[in-house]
């Protein structure tokens, strides 16, 4: 039973066309990461994954169901998902956004219960959060509010986590210690995961499979490896760049090539 | 949380105040007395108590929950802190709708409430689709889009009220300015039909708060986003034409009482909804204490004394948050 099934997906508004042709398969415990150049439908593959979007032509399935015969409720127990960013207009604490994600499992007034706040202690303690737990969350470093977030949606108890750049606006060590925390909690949990990135270097790292995509279609899919050749990546691109190991796990490293460089 | 049983207590104590003050004093033993013996002594006290003052106070809390709490809704769904019905001009639209009903000759129920219903349903249908029509809006033009609204819906009261000669028709200061002295004890049924309006907007206390996390999040926080934000907007509007029927536009309560409690008890609406209608109860008595109590002879319309609070206000929450 594969918890994403995509079949023949296509996305159009008015005359443009997003997405075409797209056919996926996700199986348990992947960590699948799309990358691709700006504009290849990245985002709005991810949302029709999570069913915030819905496609022109084509199905979703989640579990082998129609994504339509769950009610949106039943999907957020599947599915979590990490935007890039949340609003903050309204000043709600670290430990009250967690909780948040305990809202579908919860009854329609329900307060949460003891059962509930330990979830979202445990998800903090997760991604090292705890310390935080009464600040307003528009007073944290962007970093910290995206490992809130990651928090909320492993509160949520899901099966797939969907993850649209939740490294894009962080530094270094950030970027490592949330991907290091992705593949932690999919070890230990054996659920889904799967994200968008712009980052070739870590997707080549973590991506297991990769997924390329360009103009609204998938290129390829496969392991990083197969994926990130230096060839398809020029082409994809449109740059000059050159592929090499990594000497730490052998993955394919990206090296874009600067002008200066070219005789 | 102890502030429910605090806010309980101090709207009793604000409505035996709303009672006992006047130009006619009163002590609190007399006023125990009137209330206590209904058709005992008709004294000129009892019938000032029961026939002028407890319909006002009645009223006053009826019109300070509902719009406090409409703007607590508003707030939430359009995710902007300035949101609120008056300034909105969903209660603009609600007064244009009674006057028409009023012109036209309905019966003040169901009637005149439909009427009024039906104009607060046209405004806020206008200001979905100017909010809807571009994918992120800014908000502050949508704010000055109610202005707009507003304004015009003023100007249309004005207009119908000066050419209709109907001796029905109550001052033009009761709508644009807002007035709690024409209610009468007989039209008290009418503000039962805004309780349940109460207890559907606490149900959905837990969505408004996903809401506020962007419509997206809580669809995938498992909200229906489309059914929470239709049922609210009707709910909501049908509150506040109901309280604008009875009371004329009374402006900036739902901005002030959210507010207020927002900067208290955070942004979860299962306190802040229970909350905005025990402190907006509370907030228009004593604003209708002031209007009555303040001018040297006679009174002023309540909205003098809410707008002289919350206009201000507005405009210290826009520029806080332009910085």
């Amino acid at each position: 039973m594969n918890p994403v099934a995509l079949r023949n997906i296509e996305l159009r508004y008015g005359d443009s066309t997003i997405l075409q042709d797209i056919s996926l398969t996700v199986s348990s415990g992947e960590l699948l990461i799309i990358i691709g150049p700006n504009g290849a439908g990245k985002t709005s593959l991810l949302k029709i994954i999570a069913g915030l979007l819905n496609p022109s032509t084509g199905t979703t399935e989640i579990f082998s169901h129609h994504i339509s015969s769950y009610s949106r409720r039943e999907l957020a127990k599947k599915i979590a998902v990490v935007p890039q960013e949340i609003p903050l207009d309204f000043p709600f604490t670290v430990l009250e956004t967690v909780l948040m994600g305990r809202a579908p499992h919860l009854g329609l007034l329900g307060f949460e219960q003891k059962h509930d706040n330990e979830k979202a202690w445990q998800a903090m303690e997760f991604t090292d959060v705890t310390h935080l737990a009464d600040r307003r969350l528009h007073h944290l470093s962007g970093g910290e509010r995206q490992r809130v977030i990651i928090a909320r949606a492993l509160c949520q108890d899901p099966e797939i986590i969907l993850l649209d750049e939740p490294t894009a606006a962080l530094d270094l060590a950030h970027q490592i210690h949330i991907m290091d925390l992705l593949e932690r909690f999919r070890s230990k949990r054996q659920s889904t995961i799967i994200m968008v990135s712009h980052d070739l270097n870590l997707a080549a790292m973590y991506g297991e499979p990769v997924v390329l995509m360009q103009d609204g279609r998938i290129v390829r899919h496969g392991p990083p490896e197969d994926v990130l050749t230096r060839d398809l990546l020029i082409k994809t691109y449109g740059c000059d760049l050159m592929v090499d190991r990594n000497p730490l796990l052998k993955t394919p490293r990206i090296l874009p090539v600067p002008e200066k460089c070219k005789q | 949380m102890i502030l429910m049983p605090v806010l309980g207590a101090v709207l009793i104590c604000v409505a035996f105040a709303g009672l006992a003050l006047g130009s006619a004093e009163a002590s609190l033993h007399t006023i125990f007395n009137a209330l206590w013996q209904r058709h005992g002594h008709d004294t000129m006290l009892h019938t000032i108590i029961w026939q002028i003052r407890l319909p006002r106070v009645v009223l006053a809390a009826a019109v300070g929950a509902s719009l406090s709490l409409g703007g607590l809704v508003f707030q939430a769904l359009l995710r902007n802190p300035l949101a609120e019905p008056y300034i909105l001009g969903v209660s603009g639209g609600s007064a244009i709708g009674a006057i028409l009903g009023i012109m036209a000759g309905l019966p003040s129920f169901p009637g005149i409430s439909l009427s009024a219903f039906g104009g607060s349903i046209i405004t806020l249908g206008l200001i979905m689709l100017m909010a809807g029509s571009r994918r992120e809006m800014s908000r502050d033009s949508m704010l000055l889009g109610g202005v707009m609204a507003n304004a015009f819906c003023g100007a249309v009261i004005m207009f119908l009220i000066s050419m209709t000669q109907s001796s029905q028709m109550h001052h033009i200061l009761f709508w644009l300015m807002g007035d709690l002295s024409m209610f009468q004890n007989r039209q008290l049924p009418i503000l039962l039909t805004i309780l349940p309006c109460f207890v559907v907007i606490f149900l959905f206390a837990r969505p408004m708060n996903l809401l506020l996390a962007g419509r997206e999040n809580a669809a995938a926080l498992g909200v229906q986003v489309k059914k929470v934000t239709i049922t609210l907007l009707i709910i909501t509007s049908f509150m506040v034409s109901t309280v604008v029927c009875q009371a004329g536009l009374v402006g900036f309560v739902g901005l002030v009482v959210p507010h207020i409690f927002r900067l208290i008890l955070g942004p979860d609406h299962r306190l802040l909804v229970p909350a905005s209608i025990l402190g907006g109860a509370s907030y228009l008595i004593v604003c209708d204490i002031l209007a009555r109590l303040l001018p040297s002879e006679g009174e002023m319309p309540v909205g003098i004394i809410t707008a002289l609070i919350g206009a201000p206000l507005f405009i210290i929450l826009l520029w806080r948050r332009r910085r």
